[in-house]
């Protein structure tokens, strides 16, 4: 809401020194969040009032242009005349102007000289409305009255400085939508005396008046129509109206319109003016017809919702109810005689009426909000006053008011409260003055019966009357005080491992990327995944962001893949990205019907409940391309390959306490021979290794690119309780080394299994140090070169011992895989 | 009897011209090594085992003891001397080499070493991390829930109506199908109404996490972004403590000078509510005041950091307590909107868009 301080001013006795910025920051304070103060006229310099004593017309160009000769007051030099070119046409010779006379200053810093145009020297220029920032009017320049003193300035002299507030309102504040809102709220900060606009008079319903029949009386409870006839349709709104409308941020539009908008601002009560004329019969509210249509004044056919409320006459819908009017009873320029209407509608249905249609109009955006439901008829007679006034018009007498509002019942309301909840101690009187400021008639003592003004249907719970008396007593008077918790338990074991994935990765040399989980249909397609796989995209959005990416994320690598192709198209080659997060698969549980709010629901309810939304466990993933070590002043580089990625696996793991296992599997996104399955205690925990070439070429990622994705539920179940501590012998190591022939499929890792199996107990660690295919082992075997360091927990091992060790290794490899050792 | 004509104390070797001579000799062929293994064939020379003094040394053994302990004394001297001699002369060639080998393997240390490309968390991780440990040191709990979630959870118990809205679809993202009643969270709130089902009263935790809202990614808005949620309920709680929990988190967030405002404010899960704004710290309210316009706070002094409030009676209800016992509050901040005026990102595009080179810059913070 954009409100004039002078508008405000005219209702408020507030003291002539009390700058704009100062009421913003109190009205601020008190729940209305002034955005902006907008100083009108401040930045206009040098613009006067100029009588037009000379027209020459120029013939020569495309369009009409003027030569004038202006006169602007006697200065030190005597009369002054200017000549200035204009390319307005809709003044004479002796009507008076707003002059910019160099060098002069116009809003938007524009700075005015003397400068060619059209050939001839123009000095300075002529005016509109809109040049000096107090109206939309471009079409011609501003006429002014013949009575102001030449050369006076213009800014002075037409009162066009002014601040405007830029009020953001909240949805439960709809009264802060009008001057009389914002002035209650400016003189209850300021502590001064102001008028209600809203206070006046109006005449009561005749038998007479336009037949209005309510047949949803959910959606309309009140409906004020009155007539007005003998408009003089020539007649323009005043200045002044014109002026306050633009700085409220409306345009002027016509003077019965502009009556109503004005109005509409001033006390909140939104109005529409039909053309009488137009008008078939009965005004009938009620919800659509299926399959109704109606053309409406922005000139759009729309179709209508059954649940839209409509105002109706016996051709049909004539408008939408408080949001838009019909084109077919537009007021037009021979329009003579208006029904204006000043109802209350539903807000709720106000409001899905105009998200259907995404028709936010000034009207709905008030009824939305709540709007007054006692100032209908008051509202009514205010324009019906100001059309006579300004139109000549003639108040028919003819009053209709259908009103079946309901009565609202008082809050009962505990006096402590406000103390109670703010940690301030408020004297009743304090709460009692507090409530009254705000409207509420207050009565009784304790508990205090409390009715609320007519304007603010969101005053409906003790509560609500709290937040009035502490936010008018001010949020700066509470005290800052700091509750004594119980002691807590800190973060849970869950937490804690949680923040040690993350921390393994990065300092595995990954970087953290957060991206959207939301994933395309064919993601499952690009992944090369099966039809049944579980990360295929099942759960999608009813209105996604995009209808590119309308499903959930079942995987966390397409978001990882997709950004990591990203950071290679901007030049970062050598990429190496993690992301630890939630994915979504379906609900173990069936859709429930939500329980009834304000109570708690049974531990059943609140189970089905929790086991009706997506299951979300978390997963950590990394995608990696380009270099994993850099070239440079040393060297070459090392390329990213599948063990990079496994190792990503084990020191994520090896965070948590937990070791992995890795066995071989061809599973999608990844290389099918060069995929790593790793479990943790026998459970499946994810997968590591080299993308499919095919997945790497579809997401744009440079060849051999790898990844791995972990489910941390899975590792965090698996990580032991409490580690114990090994028995550390200090009796000298035994090693010693030996190769052995195994056939190609025999996976190293169960090789070295056999090993350690066969050199029993005394083996302290058995590692892989070499692997040989090639002209020394047959075709199809390689050799496997392994170190075994050996040692007890009693004494210091024998030669025996040792090639006991040795000879066990040997024959249970021998045994398992028909391996031999590597020369025998 | 060989001996009697053979008159031991008549050594030459032993004699003091010889081992004088012995040392002399010595010391010109320590002096004359010029580096350390000349010094060292020099060394065997004349302190090894065939050396003229080892040898001399070994006549001792013959002599009578009268005799032995003169002439000891005196091979023991000249020992000392060669030693001293040697040890004199190793420590100078020792110093010669440091100076000169040591300094001819030096190397450029200026050259890179980053070798291997450093990790880095993401600042809204290390941002969360950070809320967490606050609230933690002040004995409040973590609680967490999912993103997509229950309606009644994201809505009903918060008590915003059922025709609010901000359930529509204009500004809810919601699973289809829609009856089915699961939206992405809009905000972190239904974790406390999650924690209050869960724990009852007294609750104070703190709920950090990721929530979705419809619109569509501009330089300031996400459809996805992040927020920490707080919530206290206990006997006798006030807006006061509500105050006092903001300053303290406002300070262990933006530091010690930090100032910070309520004013009233609207949300349906709180009465009364309140925004919480921090005093700009740039123009330090000075633009509001008529003083030079400000863009980071649009030049009103304030710069709005999240939203509070004593917490519904309606929601607490929902959860199963009577609010004529316990009294609570609640707050919500956005994280983006945090680390943006905390570090000068220019637009929540950076964020979200997963350039590793905003992670790196940012993710360093403890």
């Amino acid at each position: 809401m954009r409100a004039p301080l002078s508008w405000i001013r005219e209702y408020v006795d507030l003291p002539p020194d009390v700058p704009a910025h100062a009421v913003a920051e109190r009205l601020t304070d008190a729940g209305l969040k002034v955005e902006r103060v907008e100083r009108i006229g401040a930045d206009i310099d040098g613009v006067v009032v100029a009588r037009v004593e000379a027209i020459e017309e120029l013939t020569e160009f495309k369009k009409p242009i003027r030569w004038v000769t202006l006169a602007t007051g006697t200065s030190a030099t005597g009369d002054e005349t200017r000549q200035v070119i204009c390319g307005a046409t809709n003044f004479a010779v002796g009507d008076v102007v707003a002059y910019a006379r160099p060098p002069a200053r116009l809003p938007g810093g524009f700075e005015i000289g003397k400068r060619p145009a059209y050939g001839r020297e123009s000095d300075g220029m002529i005016c509109s409305v809109r040049e000096l920032g107090i109206g939309d009017d471009h079409t011609g320049i501003l006429v002014l009255p013949t009575d102001l003193p030449l050369g006076a300035d213009v800014v002075e002299t037409l009162g066009l400085r002014d601040d405007v507030l830029d009020i953001a309102v909240n949805p439960d504040r709809g009264y802060a939508l009008s001057i009389r809102g914002i002035a209650r709220e400016v003189a209850t900060a300021f502590d001064v005396s102001w008028r209600d606009p809203g206070a006046g008079k109006a005449p009561a319903p005749t038998a007479s008046g336009p037949v209005v029949r309510i047949d949803d009386e959910d959606g309309c409870d009140r409906y004020v129509a009155r007539v007005v006839t003998g408009i003089d349709p020539s007649a323009a709104s005043p200045r002044w109206l014109q002026q306050r409308l633009t700085l409220a941020g409306m345009r002027a539009v016509s003077l019965v319109v502009d009556v109503t908008n004005a109005v509409m601002l001033e006390v909140g009560q939104p109005l529409h003016a039909f053309d009488r004329d137009k008008l078939r019969g009965a005004i009938v509210v009620r919800r659509a017809n299926a399959g109704e249509r109606m053309r409406t004044l922005d000139d759009v056919d729309r179709a209508l919702d059954p649940a839209d409320l409509l105002i109706t006459d016996d051709s049909g819908p004539i408008a939408i109810a408080g949001v838009m009017g019909g084109a077919a009873t537009e007021i037009g320029p021979s329009t003579t005689s208006v029904l204006i209407e000043s109802a209350h509608f539903d807000p709720v249905s106000v409001a899905y009426t105009a998200r259907r249609h995404r028709l936010a109009s000034e009207a709905s955006r008030r009824y939305e909000r709540g709007v007054d439901d006692a100032l209908a008829d008051v509202a009514a007679q205010r324009a019906v006053s100001l059309l006579a006034e300004l139109a000549g018009a003639v108040d028919s007498g003819d009053v209709t008011d259908v009103d079946v509002r309901k009565t609202r019942e008082p809050i009962a309301f505990d006096p402590v409260l406000p103390s109670r909840l703010a940690g301030v101690e408020y004297p009743v009187a304090v709460v009692r003055k507090r409530l009254a400021d705000v409207g509420c008639e207050v009565s009784g003592d304790d508990p205090m019966e409390v009715a609320p003004p007519s304007w603010r249907p969101d005053l409906r719970a003790p509560v609500d009357l709290v937040e009035e008396v502490v936010r008018l007593e001010g949020y700066d008077r509470l005290p800052a005080t700091v509750p004594s918790a119980p002691a807590g338990r800190g973060l849970t074991r869950t937490q804690r491992q949680r923040r040690l994935v993350g921390r393994a990765l990065a300092a595995a040399g990954f970087v953290e990327v957060v991206t959207y989980p939301f994933v395309a249909a064919d993601t499952g397609d690009r992944l090369m995944l099966d039809d049944g796989d579980g990360r295929r995209p099942v759960l999608r959005l009813a209105n996604p962001v995009s209808e590119q990416e309308p499903y959930l994320r079942p995987t966390l690598l397409p978001g990882l893949l997709a950004a990591a192709a990203r950071n290679v198209a901007r030049g970062t080659s050598d990429v190496a990205v993690y992301e630890v997060g939630l994915v979504f698969r379906p609900a173990a549980g069936p859709p429930i019907a939500a329980p009834p709010a304000g109570s708690r629901p049974s531990d059943e309810v609140v189970a089905a409940m929790e086991n009706s939304v997506p299951f979300q466990p978390t997963h950590a993933a990394v995608v990696m391309a380009g270099d994993r070590e850099r070239s440079g002043w040393w060297g070459a580089g090392r390329a990213i390959e599948w063990t990079d990625a496994v190792d990503a696996a084990h020191a994520t793991a090896a965070a948590l306490g937990v070791s992995l296992t890795v066995e071989a599997d061809a599973h999608a996104p990844w290389h099918p021979g060069r995929c790593a399955a790793l479990r943790a205690d026998g459970r499946l925990v994810g997968h590591a290794g080299e993308l499919h070439p095919r997945v790497v070429e579809a997401f744009d990622l440079p060849p051999r690119s790898c990844a791995m994705e972990l489910r941390v539920d899975e590792l965090i179940a698996a990580a032991p309780a409490l580690a114990t501590a090994p028995t550390m012998s200090t009796y000298p190591p035994a090693t010693f080394d030996l190769a052995v022939v195994v056939p190609d499929e025999v996976p190293a890792a169960a090789a070295a299994a056999a090993l350690r199996g066969g050199a029993g107990d005394v083996v302290e660690q058995v590692r892989l140090f070499d692997v040989y295919a090639g002209d020394q082992v047959p075709a199809g075997h390689r050799s496997l070169a392994f170190a075994f360091r050996l040692r007890a927990a009693d004494r210091t091992l024998t030669a025996e011992d040792v090639a006991a060790a040795r000879a066990g290794a040997i024959a249970a490899v021998e045994q398992a895989f028909g391996a031999h050792l590597r020369g025998a | 009897m060989p001996s009697d004509s053979y008159d031991p104390k008549e050594v030459a070797v032993l004699q003091p011209a010889s081992l004088d001579q012995d040392v002399a000799a010595a010391r010109a062929a320590f002096a004359d090594a010029t580096d350390l293994d000349a010094l060292a064939a020099a060394h065997v020379a004349h302190l090894g085992h065939r050396s003229p003094i080892a040898l001399a040394r070994r006549e001792l053994g013959a002599l009578p003891p009268a005799a032995r302990a003169d002439a000891g004394r005196r091979v023991n001297v000249a020992l000392a001397a060669i030693t001293a001699s040697y040890d004199e002369r190793r420590a100078e060639l020792e110093a010669e080499r440091d100076a000169h080998v040591l300094h001819a393997e030096r190397v450029d240390v200026t050259l890179p070493a980053d070798r291997r490309p450093r990790g880095a968390r993401h600042p809204l991780t290390l941002v969360q991390e950070r809320i967490a440990d606050v609230f933690v040191a002040m004995g409040w709990e973590v609680a967490e829930g999912p993103e997509a979630e229950a309606e009644w959870l994201n809505f009903d118990a918060l008590n915003v109506p059922a025709h609010h809205p901000a359930r529509e679809e204009q500004d809810t993202l919601w699973l289809d199908p829609p009856s089915a009643g699961v939206v992405l969270r809009t905000q972190t709130s239904p974790v406390q109404v999650r924690a209050l089902l869960d724990r009852g009263a007294p609750c104070y935790v703190v709920a950090p996490g990721r929530v979705y809202r419809n619109d569509p990614l501009d330089a300031t808005h996400s459809p996805v972004f992040h927020q920490v949620e707080g919530l206290a309920v206990d006997r006798g709680l006030t807006m006061g403590d509500l105050r006092g929990t903001l300053e303290l988190f406002a300070r262990a967030m933006f530091g010690a000078d930090v100032r910070t405002r309520l004013r009233p404010d609207h949300f349906p899960f709180t009465e009364p509510s309140a925004e919480v704004d921090l005093l700009c710290w740039v123009c330090h309210g000075a633009s509001a005041a008529g003083g030079d316009p400000c863009r980071t706070c649009g030049s009103e002094g304030w710069v709005e950091w999240g939203g509070c409030g004593m917490v519904h009676p309606v929601v607490l209800t929902s959860a199963g307590i009577d609010p004529s016992e316990y009294t609570g509050y609640a707050f919500g901040m956005g994280l983006e909107r945090t680390l943006m005026s905390r570090h000068n990102i220019a637009e929540i595009r950076d964020l979200v868009e997963g350039d590793v080179r905003l992670t790196v810059a940012l993710g360093l913070e403890a």
